[in-house]
């Protein structure tokens, strides 16, 4: 698929906003969440990450007009979206004082969370999402996007904003890392 | 597909969207019977956030919230009763996105009963802005449920039913369908009456109080200002609260 001449959420929205939203929405839903899950490391940021990113899409949608819409890359710019809010709000939270002096942050009681996901997540790759967090911005900002969403090399490069060799090396740097680290334990 | 158990991991990663996420993002709408004809009502997970009569639905409610609108198969529980009686106390509402002087404004006018009015300067006072008569004017004219929040029952003390979000005459309308005898509060008004005391059981209300009501000829005693009543020995009511 990728970014085909009729990308049919491109179509959806040129016929009519809240429809084509809704294709937006459903097609890319799975791609935005399980990146903002991987770049927040947890359920409930994730949901909120998401939702938001979805939020500004639209209301920057109600405002762009049928030429731009037509030049409109639905994924990547919806990508790119999650990817400025999740900076803006990392830099944010980096501005905070730590919050306690502990090696390990408590768990954290979830509502947003359920039983059977709290499970799901401790057993699908709970190790690999912890070796991820632990990876330089960049290089875990590109590793997810190749690697766990599947994006092209070419649109991650467009996403990010940076050239695609220098996507390369945040990927490869980024799985030396964690080969290394999960060798080591 | 890869043979890397890495990669291979990394993969395993991707995860669908919860359900219902997009309940988050996006409002439903329906269209429902009310008491002055068709509205159109939206809803979020946090409850009834819009009510809209006439054209233009759609297009007010993205200018005013930025949300998308998804068609909804059935009205929020306890949104029609709340319509056909005039009773909405019970009913979730969404006022995320109001001042919270807005928001008292909007609190307030939700405890006036059906069939009753009250002045715009008693809202004021309830929330403890006296002075702000002409903003609680504007707060309650940009209330986004109408009807559910009845800023219809807030009125002009001269006897007229005063601005309203639907118009002027969509209030009076709503007001007579909920028992009020607006002729009654022009000739109370044009006869400087604002407050109305028995002199059985002493107390002082608003004219349209459940109490006030139930007051025989003989033994009512219009006031003019909540003070002269007072001077007279009367005592303001408990449940319309005029000293409020």
């Amino acid at each position: 698929m990728g970014v085909s001449e009729c990308d049919p959420v491109r179509k959806a929205l040129l016929n009519d906003l809240d429809g084509g939203f809704a294709e937006l929405f459903n097609s890319h839903r799975g791609l935005v969440f399980s990146t903002a899950l991987r770049l927040t490391g947890n359920w409930a940021d994730a949901e909120d990450l998401t939702a938001e990113a979805f939020l500004r899409a639209y209301r920057a949608l109600a405002g762009y007009d049928q030429d731009r819409l037509a030049a409109l890359q639905p994924r990547a710019w919806v990508v790119t979206i999650v990817m400025n809010l999740w900076r803006n709000c990392a830099r944010h939270k980096s501005r905070k004082p730590p919050p306690a002096l502990l090696d390990e942050p408590p768990e954290r009681q979830d509502t947003a969370e359920g039983v059977e996901e709290t499970a799901a997540r401790h057993e699908t790759g709970d190790e690999l999402g912890r070796l991820l967090a632990e990876l330089p911005d960049d290089q875990r900002a590109a590793v997810v996007l190749r690697h766990v969403v599947d994006l092209p090399v070419s649109e991650i490069a467009d996403v990010l904003k940076i050239p695609q060799g220098t996507v390369k090396s945040h990927i490869s740097r980024g799985l030396k890392r964690l080969r290394t680290a999960g060798g080591v334990r | 597909m890869t043979n890397d158990p890495l990669l291979a991991g990394l993969a395993a990663l991707a995860t669908d969207a919860p359900e219902g996420l997009y309940d988050r993002i996006a409002a439903r709408w329906v269209r429902v019977p009310g008491p002055i004809g068709e509205l159109s009502v939206a809803f979020t997970d946090h409850g009834v956030s819009y009510v809209h009569r006439g054209e233009g639905f759609a297009g007010a409610f993205r200018e005013r919230f930025g949300r998308p609108l998804v068609a909804a198969d059935r009205p929020p529980a306890g949104l029609l009763p709340a319509l056909r009686t005039g009773r909405a106390s019970g009913l979730e509402l969404d006022l995320r996105g109001l001042s919270d002087f807005q928001r008292d404004v909007l609190e307030a006018a939700r405890t006036i009963p059906r069939g009753e009015v009250r002045p715009y300067a008693w809202i004021a006072a309830v929330i403890g802005r006296p002075k702000a008569v002409r903003a609680v004017g504007t707060a309650l004219g940009h209330n986004p449920v109408p009807l559910l929040i009845p800023c219809h029952r807030v009125t002009r003390s001269d006897g007229l039913a005063g601005d309203y979000v639907f118009g002027a005459a969509a209030k009076e309308e709503v007001l007579g369908g909920e028992g009020l005898d607006l002729g009654r509060m022009r000739d109370l008004a044009g006869r400087k009456e604002f407050y109305l005391a028995s002199d059985t059981t002493g107390v002082v209300c608003f004219p349209t109080c459940h109490n006030a009501r139930r007051i025989t000829r003989a033994h009512r005693h219009g006031f003019r200002t909540l003070a002269q009543a007072r001077e007279a020995g009367y005592r303001p009511c408990k449940s319309c609260r005029p000293a409020a």
